[in-house]
């Protein structure tokens, strides 16, 4: 199972990284997002793999005694904050990236238009209420 | 336990809960809340610097759940003055804002209360996952602030910030959970300790982990090839936004300072030290590089964004130094680089500000001169005479540059300094209360320079107490000790 994990977090960090170097913010936010979801997995492994073992001991319970019996419930309460941070960040690029659209005229993540290429609407300058 | 240090966290976040529910209320109402519970953020900064100014090491366990499963605020004496050179800072921009760059709409002074939350948590946490979270809120208030207002530039300069931020939070999660996944802990102090006792067959994980953490910081402190987001962002940000901004660098600098000393330290056995052979010569080439885009911008903000960057490298040669003397004399020339940065950033030219950058009777030559004294003049150290004294120079001509540009521009009639700063702003008249925050700032630079002394003992004692990391781990032990019963 250790080396399955393995094999998907660093599909996901690769996966992620490749298109967080693309030129269009879409492709961007999306790498942004599998880079997260390879660290969240990442973060979680860090507690060890256990299959079918609880998070809580209770004080007299001897049969759980050592640490093979039970699973670190730590880094489940870590990814939870981390997967709650990224769910927000993506939410916020997601609107940033839309409004750079807007206000620039293309998705181009410099704002720049590639060669021989025309803008995709006319660059205008946001509303009031759209601010 | 001292209940105050919690204070510079709970009085942001409800000030900022309520001006929020205030939102669409009076803006004179807005502004004065937002104003006076800055003003109180910094009398506690006051009071929790005179705390500190014993010596002591405090810590506080949120919920009274103890170290090092719990969370703690730790204040020592490097805390205590982030928190009061933070507040000074954001004391004057909020003044400065409130003279109408505050607009459009009046959810400024909230986000400003939320930046406010992450930095003075960044200063005070003892925990390196809450590290990350204070992170998150400072950088998400920073995301909002920056992009505050219209414009297409703010748009571009906001998207490349916020997609290397979000970069590096995904470093700085792979680093965090790798520390914790071999050691256990991610208590600070509790991580010193475990570090030192490390298994051999673990230290490259730890080692990677102290590295990756390394990247981060940097990126957040803008060292060298990692400082190109920081000219745009800074340059697009409106005036206040700008000035405010010149202490998240300086966050950088702290956890840089504070990770390197704690817990790879001098007696983090294997790992002992591994960050100080990257720092030199980072610092240096940062040194050089902001140096080099001061010379070559051609906009007035984004050479005061490349001194931001000059700054940094000029700290960081004396955290790389690693020496009593060269961490007091970086305290000293942190605190005086943050408000000047202010200053400079936020008032786009004012000619007081220039004069003070690197002139000889001023803090900035104090700093520096400190440094070099520090220094010494053995081996690599004759690096940093060459690239300080050049660039004290190099500085010079910049700005004397753009001082003779932008003050004998052929415009026809001989404009008062202070119109003319209100002319580059798009704004007709002088207005009294922007003066007035950068006039403060400087009056607080002049303090520092005449009060050099006194604020030379503090920074000492403060490069003595970092560099016994033991008192740390010893004060949490103890405080475990006595409140765990």
């Amino acid at each position: 199972m250790e080396a399955l994990i393995a094999l998907v977090i660093g599909v996901l960090v690769s996966c992620g990284v490749y298109l967080l170097l693309r030129a269009r913010t879409f492709p961007v936010i999306i790498g942004l997002t599998l880079l997260s979801y390879g660290v969240n997995l990442f973060i979680f492994v860090m507690g060890r793999l256990r299959t079918g073992v609880p998070p809580v001991v209770s004080k007299g319970d001897t049969s759980l005694s050592t640490t093979l019996n039970y699973t670190d419930p730590l880094p489940q309460a870590l990814v939870l904050t981390a997967i709650v941070i990224g769910f927000a960040m993506t939410a916020f690029l997601l609107v940033l990236a839309l409004r750079a659209r807007a206000e620039l005229g293309n998705d181009h993540v410099d704002g720049t238009a590639g060669l021989g290429e025309k803008p995709v609407i006319p660059a205008r300058p946001l509303a009031e209420d759209e601010v | 336990m001292n209940h105050l240090l919690i204070a510079p966290l709970l009085l942001p976040l409800l000030t900022a809960v309520l001006l929020i529910f205030l939102s669409g209320r009076p803006l004179v109402l807005i502004r004065s809340i937002s104003i006076l519970a800055t003003t109180l953020l910094l009398a506690v900064a006051i009071a929790l610097l005179q705390i500190a100014n014993d010596g002591q090491i405090r810590l506080y366990a949120l919920g009274n759940w103890m170290p090092p499963f719990g969370i703690v605020l730790v204040l020592d004496r490097l805390s205590a003055l982030m928190l009061v050179v933070t507040a000074v800072l954001a004391l004057a921009s909020l003044i400065y804002a409130a003279r109408g760059t505050d607009g459009p709409g009046d959810k400024l002074h909230a986000m400003v209360q939320f930046l406010l939350l992450g930095v003075n948590g960044a200063f005070l946490t003892g925990d390196l996952f809450n590290l990350f979270v204070f992170f998150e809120v400072l950088l998400i208030a920073s995301y909002a602030l920056l992009l505050h207002g219209r414009g297409a530039e703010r748009a571009r300069a906001g998207l490349h910030y916020v997609v290397i931020n979000l970069a590096g939070s995904a470093l700085f999660l792979i680093a965090v959970s790798a520390l914790y996944g071999i050691t256990g802990t991610l208590n600070m102090a509790d991580l010193a300790v475990k570090i030192a006792q490390l298994d051999p067959a673990d230290a490259p994980i730890a080692a990677t982990a102290a590295v990756l953490l390394l990247v981060v910081f940097g990126l957040k402190a803008a060292i060298a090839p990692l400082y190109f987001w920081l000219p745009r962002a800074y340059a697009s940000a409106s005036a206040p936004v700008a000035a405010l901004f010149a202490i998240m660098t300086k966050v950088g600098v702290y956890t840089i300072v504070r990770t390197y000393t704690l817990i790879f330290g001098d007696s983090a056995g294997e790992l002992a030290n591994l960050a100080l052979p990257w720092l030199w010569p980072l610092a240096l080439i940062t040194l050089a590089l902001g140096l080099l885009g001061a010379l070559a911008a051609r906009e007035l903000r984004i050479q005061i964004a490349y001194l931001v960057v000059v700054s940094v490298g000029t700290l960081l040669a004396g955290v790389a130094l690693n020496t009593e003397a060269a961490l007091a004399a970086s305290f000293y020339y942190l605190i005086h680089s943050t408000w000047i940065c202010g200053a400079l950033l936020g008032s786009l030219f004012f000619i007081a500000a220039v004069s003070v950058i690197g002139l000889p009777p001023l803090s900035g030559f104090i700093g520096k001169l400190l440094l070099l004294s520090a220094a010494g003049t053995q081996g690599n150290a004759i690096w940093l005479w060459v690239l300080l004294l050049a660039g004290s120079l190099t500085t010079l001509m910049a700005l004397s540059r753009s001082g003779s540009t932008f003050f004998w521009r052929g415009e026809g009639d001989v404009v008062s300094v202070e119109n003319r700063i209100n002319v580059d702003a798009g704004k007709p008249m002088a207005q009294k209360g922007e003066l007035l925050a950068v006039i403060g700032l400087l009056l607080c630079i002049l303090m520092i320079t005449l009060g050099a002394s006194a604020v030379l003992d503090y920074t000492q004692a403060l490069a003595q107490q970092l560099l016994s990391p033991e008192a740390y781990i010893q004060a949490m032990h103890e405080f475990t000790a006595i409140e765990g019963n």
